[in-house]
Parts: C-alpha cells; sequence; structure tokens
C-alpha cells in the first residue's frame, strides 16, 4: 500500500490572527478523532513546522466537529503587510500539514473519508 | 413560525462585485450584510481620508448599492447592514443617500454607527489610564505612539439593533466585529435578550459562517473538485427564534453547503474553540452540532455561550518603513539554484551601491518555498523568483526597486517575466492588537 497522508484521515483549513496563525483539522470518522488526539501533538506540529519557527503550538480540541485546533504563534514573519513571505497570512499552511505521510495504522480504513458523491449523500 | 435570512454577499473589500446582487435577487433575503474590513484596511482608509476629508470608506460598496436599487424596489423589505463606512461612515452615507435618492427611494432611511474611532481621543484615553498594552507582546503604547495612523474598537451589535429600532432600511457602520453584522438584525428581529448567552452565541456562530462570503459554501473547501466554484453561491442563515438556524445557499448557484463546507469554516482564524470572544458574547463552538438535512443545507444547533466581556477589541495600525516586493521568471534547467543565485547578484549589487534593505526575503515559487522548509524539495522546471525588502528608509527599497530590470539582460539565461514595471514601493502599516474597557468607549448611532 502506498504511504497515506494526514489528507487521506482528515481535511482542514488555516488562516492568520496577527501574526499567529492557526490550522484546524478535522477528522472524517470517530476512529480518526482517535488519531489525531493521540497522535497529532502540538509538538509534532512545532517540529514539522520548525522551519517557519513558531515561538510556540497550542493545541484545542472540537470533539463535536472530530476537529483539533492548532495556534501556532509568530509563525507568519510579521502577518499581513509586515510579512515579507508570499503567504502572509498562512493560507498554505494547512494544505501543508494535510501533506504530512502517516506512519502504518492498523484500523486506518476505519479512518478514510466515506464513499459518496457529496457527504450528504452519504 | 418566524424565520428571519440573513445572507451574506461580501467577505472582504476585494470580493465578487456581482455577489451580492446574485444573492440579494435569488436569496429571498431579510437582510443582506457586506463585510469589507480586513485587520489592516483601516489603516488604508485612515490616509485616504488624511488626503481626502471626503473620503475613507470602502467604495465598493457604492457599486454595489448602484447594482442593488432595482432589487430593493422589488424588495422594499430588504435591509442592508454593511461595515463599508471604515474610517468614514458619514461620507460613505452621503454618496449612499445619493444613489437611493436618485433611484427614487427617497423614503428609505440609511442610518451611520460610528464611535469606534478611538484616534481622536487617544492622549485623553492614555491620560485615564487606558494603556493598549500590546496584546501579543505586552509592549507598551508609548513604543510607537508617534506612528499610529489608526486606532479602532470592534463595536458589538448593540448599535446596529438601535439603528434598526429607529427605522433604518440600511445601516452603515465603522468597525464593528464581523459578526455582529449579523447578530445585529437577528437580535431586533426576535428581540433576544441581552443576557441570554445561548441565542446571542447562536447568532454569533451564524455570523462569524457567513462573514467571509462564500468560504462557507464550498470556497477554501478541501474537496473543491467536488462541486463547481465558478458560480459559487453566497451564504445564508435562515434563523429561528431559538437560536437554530439553517445554513444554506441560493438554489441553483454554485457551490456546496454540508458538513465539511461549514466546520472548515467554523473553525477559520479561531483560537480556543470552547471561548470565541466578541463584543456581545463569548460563543462556546465545541457545543455546535451540525446535521446536513438535504442537499446544501445543514442545521446548526445547541450553541452555548458565556457572559461577554468588559473590553473591547482595538485595532491599531502604525507606519513601520517601507517594503517592495519584485518578481521575475526563471527558467531550468537548474531553475531554483539559478533563480537563488540571480537574489545574490541584486544585493551584491546593491552592497557595491552602499544600499543594504534592513530585512530581506527570498522566494522560488514553484520550488516549495511558499512554506519552507516544510514542502517537498523537488526540481521544477521553472520557477518565480520574488524578492522582497522593508526598510526604514524609503530611498533604500527605491533603490532596490530599481535592480530588478538589470538581470534581464545582465544575469543567466531563461529569466524574464519583467513586464509589470519597477515594483511598486509601499509603506508598511503594522498591527497592534489592544484592548479597552468598554465604557471607554461610546457608540453612537445617527439616522440621516
Amino acid at each position: 500500500m502506498d504511504t497515506l497522508h494526514l489528507s487521506d484521515i482528515a481535511h482542514g483549513r488555516s488562516g492568520d490572527k496577527g501574526n499567529h496563525a492557526n490550522i484546524a483539522v478535522l477528522a472524517y470518522t470517530a476512529a480518526g478523532f482517535d488519531w489525531l488526539r493521540q497522535h497529532l501533538t502540538a509538538e509534532v506540529v512545532q517540529h514539522y513546522f520548525q522551519s517557519l519557527n513558531p515561538s510556540r503550538v497550542i493545541r484545542y480540541e472540537a470533539a463535536n466537529l472530530f476537529a483539533v485546533n492548532f495556534v501556532l504563534q509568530d509563525v507568519l514573519a510579521g502577518g499581513a503587510s509586515r510579512s515579507l513571505r508570499v503567504d502572509t497570512q498562512g493560507k498554505t499552511l494547512a494544505l501543508a500539514l494535510l501533506r504530512m505521510p502517516l506512519p502504518l495504522i492498523d484500523n486506518v480504513s476505519s479512518m478514510l473519508r466515506p464513499k459518496g458523491r457529496t457527504p450528504h449523500e452519504r | 413560525m418566524k424565520h428571519v435570512r440573513i445572507g451574506n454577499g461580501c467577505g472582504f473589500w476585494g470580493d465578487n462585485l456581482d455577489a451580492p446582487r446574485e444573492l440579494a435577487e435569488h436569496g429571498r433575503l431579510d437582510y443582506l450584510t457586506l463585510e469589507y474590513l480586513a485587520e489592516l484596511t483601516m489603516s488604508i482608509l485612515a490616509l485616504q481620508k488624511q488626503r481626502h476629508p471626503e473620503a475613507g470608506y470602502a467604495s465598493d460598496f457604492l457599486d454595489v448599492l448602484q447594482q442593488l436599487v432595482s432589487i430593493l424596489k422589488c424588495q422594499p423589505q430588504l435591509k442592508i447592514i454593511t461595515n463599508a463606512g471604515g474610517m468614514n461612515p458619514y461620507g460613505c452615507a452621503v454618496r449612499a443617500r445619493a444613489i437611493l435618492d436618485q433611484a427614487g427611494l427617497m423614503k428609505r432611511r440609511i442610518a451611520i454607527v460610528h464611535g469606534d474611532d478611538l484616534l481622536p481621543h487617544l492622549d485623553e484615553l492614555l491620560a485615564q489610564g487606558h494603556a493598549f498594552t500590546n496584546l501579543d507582546t505586552g509592549e507598551p503604547l508609548s513604543t510607537i505612539r508617534e506612528r499610529i495612523v489608526s486606532v479602532n474598537a470592534y463595536l458589538g451589535c448593540q448599535p446596529i439593533v438601535t439603528a434598526l429600532q429607529q427605522g433604518a432600511d440600511i445601516v452603515i457602520t465603522g468597525r464593528v466585529a464581523d459578526a455582529s453584522l449579523t447578530l445585529g438584525p437577528a437580535v431586533y428581529e426576535f428581540g433576544w435578550h441581552w443576557d441570554d448567552w445561548d441565542r446571542l452565541a447562536a447568532g454569533t456562530v451564524a455570523g462569524h459562517l457567513i462573514e467571509c462570503g462564500a468560504q462557507a459554501t464550498g470556497g477554501l473547501w478541501c474537496h473543491w473538485q467536488e462541486t463547481d466554484l465558478a458560480l459559487v453561491g453566497y451564504p445564508i442563515a435562515d434563523i429561528e427564534d431559538s437560536g437554530a438556524f439553517l445554513l444554506t445557499k441560493p438554489p441553483g448557484s454554485g457551490g456546496a453547503v454540508n458538513r465539511e463546507t461549514v466546520a472548515e469554516q467554523l473553525l477559520y482564524e479561531v483560537g480556543d474553540p470552547a471561548a470565541y470572544l466578541t463584543p456581545d458574547v463569548v460563543a462556546d463552538f465545541t457545543s455546535v452540532q451540525l446535521s446536513e438535512c438535504g442537499r446544501d443545507e445543514v442545521r446548526i444547533t445547541g450553541v452555548r455561550g458565556q457572559p461577554a466581556t468588559d473590553s473591547y477589541k482595538v485595532s491599531i495600525a502604525y507606519r513601520d518603513g517601507w517594503t517592495a516586493s519584485g518578481t521575475l521568471v526563471i527558467a531550468g534547467p537548474e531553475a531554483a539554484p539559478k533563480a537563488r543565485r540571480c537574489s545574490e547578484f541584486i544585493f551584491e549589487r546593491l552592497r557595491r551601491a552602499g544600499v543594504s534593505p534592513a530585512h530581506r526575503h527570498t522566494e522560488c515559487l514553484g520550488a516549495g518555498d511558499s512554506v519552507p522548509g516544510v514542502l517537498p524539495i523537488v526540481d521544477a522546471p521553472e520557477v518565480v523568483l520574488r524578492v522582497t525588502v522593508r526598510d526604514t528608509d524609503r530611498a533604500v527599497v527605491e533603490r532596490f526597486a530599481k535592480e530588478f530590470a538589470p538581470l534581464v539582460t545582465s544575469g543567466p539565461p531563461g529569466v524574464t517575466g519583467y513586464t509589470t514595471g519597477r515594483p511598486p514601493v509601499r509603506e508598511v502599516f503594522a498591527y497592534w492588537p489592544a484592548l479597552v474597557d468598554k465604557n471607554a468607549v461610546a457608540a453612537q448611532v445617527h439616522i440621516q
């Protein structure tokens, strides 16, 4: 089996608050959420984005959405207007995190996005 | 059972100009909200007003209003709530009045909400002990006092409710919390009490979900390929007295409303989801229940809220030097290393000329530099070289901007894309978040 990525078990979105960014990662299933809670820690995310020098990463949970939400402090090199980077607002950070390769997970099939043309038809 | 349908046709200044008309035409709306003010928009508007006292508002709104007049004639009950007033709600209202009058809509009432602009009283407030300490860094305001261009409190929905009670058909505000544009009409229509924290939180969730326009209806959705975004419909919150609401979009429009699009947007630009702070309420997003009712319909229930805090958030913008950013296309082979070498040429030539920008950044876009050091490195067939500098000295940045064109003839082969001319030099406005006691701010409503 090919290597799976975080995007196989979760979707997400990122945005800015001044010089901080947030990345929401939302599991497709309850099993996927359990995996995120155990394995996608603040430390893992801080290490993954170490080249962007976040001063601190805080993790919150929203079980009702199967979601973990990360705040990456001081990660935008100044934020909108001041930052010299092309992505001053952290718009691309969620996609970058979702490209994280997953280790081998026993019950990964219970974490994949349920099949169906659109979510409401499943 | 009474329902109030509130649609948001604009998520930021620069959003699709036709969206408000499409939404008003097909959305069966009671209220149309239009949101124009990003964190730093006020600094731009403040400078516009300095140069031209009649300016300083989101002028796009006037183009939109012009498009909307025929719809306002057919839908006399439709009301508009917008923060397009920016730094000059009065100036915006004068122009809006002229548009309505010319269309024969003399009886529609325009209200303005102001009092968010604290710059005229800043020294007085500082003398009274309001410190405006930087919320992120703890620094005192004295470090930037002389460079401040705008100071605006995020007002809540109370003045919007007052305006509607006074019979306003169009409410033009300065800075208010984005979600308050939606909560205001809900509170007015249902008569929700100011300590009914669960309902205030529900209306805030509705406002938060629709405030960024199409981001709730398929925009930014990770599975965007499953719909057609070309003609994306803008979001509608169909709210009940209980606070429960249906999130949807006009029938037949593009985009999608489902658990995924709504959940992604619910957490957009959020810190602690259990405590989303607005001037009106502290909303608990972890209490939100989402259920798909049908195609492009998600019902939101169960929202809980806690009492609002005693302070308003304040957004301060200050001058912070000058910046310029230039781009060139660099063709391979070895496009990325070639591009990096080109950037070195620029700075070597500048150094010879005695110019050394304080801050510099080089990106090879196409080779993974949008998230540098995180994305996998690829051998791109070509890259966009983007070089950006910032310095307190405008002359330094201007000299940098002149060092791009020479690379077309004095660099390696394969340098192209220099068609936009010298990169423009623009002033940098930095953002300073702070809090202020609510009792130090007087929101005001004025019916035109």
